[in-house]
């Protein structure tokens, strides 16, 4: 209803935005500027490398939906670390338990090779949810029990997680075709997740999107959200309102825990089709910073994806084109991270 | 065993250790002043890249090793001011930091990879075997911090600021001049940390070539509770863990190195756990402003 | 001692914050060899004369001079290097570090290079004169209050105060504590140190100064040599001879309907760091009863209504609840029963201050408001508005965050909500804490009418004045154990304080 919806542009969260997107166009810009710089510094033409990303991403179909196949992990990770934030948790465990929502569907796929696409696919993604939430639900069940505090918990799972998988396609799941390069065998076609319009978009996007429509609409319209934002805000007070906090700690951790699990499954599903060993290029980290950038809320996780998916198109053809190693394009993030974290701000949101 | 396993083993730790002793040591300064840097891998590979860059332009490793350290120091010094000069939130910063050493270190060092130079050479100064200068200063570096942390005036001004920097403040010291004065050593011992790396280990440049060793140090600091002597036993600890799987795998012995790996960082989460349990926390109380709190 | 000029004299001192006058002196000073109270009532300004004194303040006018020079103090450094040193209530100790660390971090002339032995040996003398007994190389943290308070003053002896301000120095001790704090003090001024002692307790100041300054709404109204001040003179200048009378007679109307709202039988609770053990504690509180708690505070206090809200299980003995079995109840089951809770501290414990007062409102109501999967917001501001008119509260700006409102507004909403579907059984922790006098009445006026609607009332205070004037009976706390129980007849403080104090016990 269009009343409604006016009235929705006038309020606080939508004034936010609109004050928002042009700031952090702007930012974004002022980060390009200074890559460039950076790389013009190194002998590069970074003005072909944005003009040939545009005309990749925005002129050409498969370009755009390349962008979308990337975004589609970024979005699961920031829900996984934007949920939790609003307990005034720090996840920054994501990387590991995307990887072992991978290791466990991987076990699904695996183990399950017989088993039709209708019935195996739900398995999988199952397995993944729980993979990642058993891998986040340590970290909560230390922290509800006060005894280690999440971040340092979390940050040192994930470098154990990358090790269990590596230790699996080194061992037990070695694919016997390639001897140098250690993998799992490939995925029965029933395991993997489906790919639409001839392009590689996949149902982890479908995944991705209605994780972040979830997770905005319990945060802004159930009572869960607004126990959570509660707890976040005062945990000793809302202990005393009989919120019962640790167990929204737990089951808050273990279910963003198998969101970012879901991430692994869909990447070793959908895009790999089979377990390897470097799955994940920093996805679980990217997503903390997507979430912080974003403040927390679902539209913002959804334009910082996007952004962070061009930002990774621009390193693809810097490398196709300009033999300039994608490694690089971490130092554009960089900038546009150190740009905002440069601005003093008045108030603090999220993390 | 038989002794030249176990002498091999010893050798392999102690250099394996090295570059994870001085990233300990320059992350331990930074936590002890409260500041808690989780980019400590870009630094080391800063530090590493920029080392082998200069090395191999100038054709002195020992050079290589002072541009390491003030490559790191810049990188640390990036930090600082965005935490301390604008009140940015200590672990996206870190991240930032993170993305910013795997980015900056791969321009610099590109140029650079696969060439040859002269790693930092052996010196056989006692008969403990043969080996570089930054081991050989390793200890030294230590127990040069441990004087300075507990037993000199600015020492004591930084770990006052690293637990109640108001009361530091109302003690007359800077809180924010220290905490910078820190992490300007902390990115130096870093950046060393990633040089020896290069010059001395692997005498290469890869992209990446720290392997998580970043966050073995940040691991280890907790491990050695703060204080630099700890670390030294750490890092030898970890280097030891290494150093065998190595050993271990160049003998045929099968071991999964993934497993081995795989110790440090579980040993330190146990060691938390019964920390948390016997409510016996030595991190330093205002570390990242809620960063090992647990209330 | 005659003929010396004052250690530190400060004259016609001028403070305001705003439109507040903070601070109106004309003179005050303290000379060698001497404790000077600096009594009055909370708010008088007493806080505010030293803080300028110490430097943390400068002052609109006025001078201020050390041994007859004067001199600028334009920080605590500056103070410090004037011989003026200063003991707060929070310690500006830092606990992970050790007792000659902290000492060391306030000295001016530290070397660089530190030697903790030779340091040790400085602080030995002033430690024994301070009886601190304790290893120096103990972290603070590990001290108990009494003795970290005299690493406090250890630390400005160290730095070379010839006069030292302590700002309420017996509100963080036990009793036995206080004595040997009165005899430090002594020896202090036997010494030729000039001491500011600053209290609102009457008793404390009469017991050990040599000179008692009166404070009121910032201008100092008198100065009494200690023998010749009597209780009554001292009180008729804090309070400008309308002392403040009890409200309401100790001897108010019985509503009690003899209806049992709360037994606690042979309650204990397991030790835990940082907590007080409660032993075999034994109460009953009737419905339309207002049962007043006494005791120095950290007795068992908070303790004691942490498990009664539910919020800290017994380890042994039983609770009831009407009747009913409650000991392993959750909080958010005995609030759903009728349990209200105002605790001192609203910011901290009783709201979010980041949410919304009308969110703020809904948290706690259980399933009351609950509709679908999100509130029904309609009813609860109708109820709110009801309850805000029967406390005769100004309306509630419901879309307002609860961190902007002033500590007066927010303790508005929290009782708003509190007591918004009278509630059977309230809990009230110090609620008056940190309230100004108009406020505290008001306070006290509410659980009066609530306890006339036949509430249960549990009201645990610092103020015995308070206790005195509301509680239809008393209990007093101490060691975690209910020390005495007292009726309105007895209600006084020689009767009640020595339960508060105790003897000495070989516990």
């Amino acid at each position: 209803m269009p009343r409604d919806l006016a009235l929705a542009l006038r309020s606080p969260a939508a004034l936010a935005v609109q004050h928002r997107v042009p700031r952090a166009a702007a930012i974004a810009l002022a980060s390009l500027a200074i890559f460039a710089v950076l790389l013009l510094a190194a002998g590069k033409d970074p003005f072909r490398a944005y003009r040939d990303t545009l005309l990749y991403v925005f002129g050409n179909a498969y370009g755009f939906s390349e962008l979308l196949v990337r975004m589609t992990p970024l979005l699961l990770t920031a829900v996984a670390v934007a949920l939790p934030a609003r307990l005034g948790l720090i996840n920054v465990g994501g990387e590991g338990q995307l990887y072992m929502g991978a290791w466990l569907a991987t076990a699904g796929a695996l183990g399950c090779p017989d088993l039709p696409a209708w019935l195996l696919l739900p398995l999988m993604t199952a397995f993944g949810f729980a993979g990642g939430a058993i891998w986040a639900l340590l970290p909560g069940l230390l922290r509800a029990a006060k005894l280690v505090n999440e971040t340092i918990s979390t940050l040192l799972l994930n470098y154990v997680a990358p090790l269990i998988v590596s230790f699996f396609i080194f061992g037990p799941w070695r694919s016997a075709e390639s001897a140098s390069y250690p993998q799992s065998p490939a995925f029965v076609e029933a395991a993997r997740l489906p790919s639409f319009f001839g392009t590689r978009i996949h149902l982890g996007l479908i995944y991705g999107l209605a994780c972040l429509a979830l997770y905005g609409l319990v945060m802004s319209r159930t009572r869960w959200g607004l126990e959570m934002r509660a707890i976040g805000g005062n945990a000793e007070a809302s202990l005393r309102l009989g919120i019962p906090v640790a167990g929204y700690v737990i089951a808050v951790m273990a279910i963003a825990g198998g969101i970012a699990g879901a991430a692994g499954m869909a990447e070793v599903s959908a895009i790999q089709g089979r377990l390897v060993a470097g799955l994940s290029p920093g996805y679980g980290f990217m997503g903390f910073l997507v979430a912080w950038l974003a403040g927390g809320s679902a539209a913002g996780i959804l334009a910082m994806a996007f952004l962070f998916a061009l930002f990774s198109s621009v390193g693809d053809i810097l490398q196709i084109t300009q033999g300039v190693p994608y490694a690089v394009v971490n130092l554009l993030m960089a900038v546009m991270l150190f740009i905002v974290l440069g601005q003093r701000r008045p108030s603090r949101s999220g993390a | 065993m038989s002794t030249p396993f176990a002498a091999a083993v010893l050798s392999s730790s102690v250099l394996s250790g090295t570059s994870l002793l001085y990233a300990t040591l320059g992350e331990l300064v930074g936590e002890r002043a409260g500041i808690v840097n989780l980019g400590l891998e870009g630094i080391m590979l800063i530090g590493a890249a920029a080392g082998f860059a200069a090395t191999s332009f100038a054709g002195n490793p020992y050079l290589g090793i002072a541009a390491a350290a003030l490559a790191g120091m810049a990188g640390n010094l990036l930090l600082g001011y965005v935490v301390i000069g604008r009140g940015a939130n200590q672990l996206a910063a870190g991240l930032a930091l993170l993305f910013f050493g795997f980015g900056a270190s791969t321009l610099i060092g590109r140029p650079f990879m696969g060439a040859i130079v002269t790693g930092l050479p052996r010196l056989a100064l006692s008969e403990l075997g043969a080996f570089d200068l930054l081991v050989w200063l390793a200890l030294p570096a230590a127990l040069l911090l441990w004087c300075l942390i507990f037993r000199t005036r600015w020492g004591l001004a930084l770990r006052a600021v690293g637990e109640d920097p108001a009361v530091a403040f109302a003690a007359g010291r800077r809180p924010g001049q220290l905490q910078y004065q820190a992490l300007a050593l902390g990115g130096l011992l870093g950046g060393i940390g990633g040089a020896h790396l290069s010059l001395a280990l692997a005498m290469t440049w890869d992209e990446g070539m720290t392997a998580g060793r970043g966050f073995i140090a940040i691991a280890l600091v907790i491990f050695a509770k703060w204080n630099p002597l700890w670390a030294v036993a750490g890092a030898l600890v970890f280097g030891a863990a290494e150093a065998l799987q190595l050993q271990l795998q160049a003998r045929g012995a099968d071991v999964s190195p993934f497993l081995m790996t795989m110790i440090p960082y579980l040993l330190t989460l146990t060691i938390l756990v019964f920390w948390g349990w016997s409510r016996r926390s030595a991190a330093p109380a205002a570390l990242g402003r809620n960063f090992f709190g647990v209330e | 001692m005659t003929g010396a000029s004052p250690l530190l004299e400060a004259r016609g001192i001028v403070k305001r914050f705003g439109p507040l006058l903070a601070n109106d002196v004309a003179a005050f000073a303290v000379t060698a060899g001497e404790v000077v109270a600096l009594l009055g009532e909370n708010g008088a300004g007493k806080s505010t004369l030293c803080k300028i004194l110490y430097g943390y303040y400068r002052p609109d006018a006025g001078e201020i001079r050390v041994a007859g020079r004067p001199v600028a103090i334009a920080s605590p450094r500056d103070a410090r290097r004037f011989g003026i040193g200063m003991v707060f209530q929070n310690f500006s100790l830092i606990p992970a570090l050790t007792v000659w660390e902290n000492a060391a971090l306030f000295l001016d002339d530290l070397s660089w290079a530190i030697n903790p032995a030779e340091l040790c040996r400085r602080m030995r003398r002033h430690a024994d004169r301070l009886r601190l007994a304790v290893d120096p190389r103990l972290p603070v943290g590990r001290l108990s209050v009494g003795d970290r308070q005299k690493v406090e003053i250890l630390k400005q002896l160290l730095a070379g105060a010839r006069v030292l301000i302590l700002d309420e120095p017996t509100k963080v001790l036990a009793p036995q504590e206080v004595d040997g704090l009165f005899r430090t003090l002594a020896e202090l001024r036997d010494d030729g140190y000039g001491l500011i002692f600053i209290s609102h307790k009457l008793r404390e100041a009469m017991a050990c100064a040599d000179r008692i300054a009166v404070m009121r709404q910032g201008r100092i109204v008198g100065t009494l040599a200690s023998g010749e001040a009597g209780e009554a003179t001292l009180l008729g200048l804090m309070f400008g001879d309308a002392p403040p009378l009890p409200s309401g007679s100790p001897l108010a109307p019985q509503s009690a309907s003899g209806e049992i709202a709360l037994e606690l039988d042979g309650i204990g609770t397991a030790p835990d760091i940082g907590a007080v053990t409660l032993r075999d504690l034994s109460l009953r509180l009737l419905s339309g009863e207002i049962l007043g708690v006494a005791g120095v505070s950290g007795n068992g206090q908070r303790e004691l209504a942490e498990v009664i809200l539910g919020l800290r299980r017994p380890s042994g003995g039983a609770k009831r609840l009407w009747g009913e079995e409650a000991t392993q109840w959750s909080a958010a089951r005995i609030r759903g029963r009728g349990v209200a809770s105002i605790p001192d501290d609203p910011f901290a414990l009783a709201a979010v201050p980041a949410l919304t007062v009308r969110e703020n409102l809904v948290l706690g109501s259980g399933r009351r408001y609950r509709a679908g999967l999100g509130f029904d917001w309609p009813r609860l501001v109708a109820d709110m508005d009801a309850s805000v008119a029967r406390l005769r509260f100004p309306p509630l700006s419901y879309e307002a965050r609860a961190a902007v409102l002033s500590g007066g507004n927010l303790q508005r909403v929290v009782l708003a909500r509190e007591l918004a579907h009278d509630p059977k059984l309230i809990v009230a922790l110090y609620p008056t804490r940190g309230l100004d006098t108009r406020g505290a009445e008001a306070l006290r006026g509410l659980l009066r009418r609530s306890r006339a609607a036949g509430a249960a009332v549990l009201l645990v205070s610092e103020d015995l004045d308070e206790l005195f004037a509301v509680s239809d009976r008393l209990i007093v706390l101490r060691d975690g154990r209910i020390a005495g129980t007292f009726l309105p007849a007895t209600f006084r403080a020689e009767t009640v304080g020595p339960a508060m104090v105790g003897t000495a016990d070989a516990a």
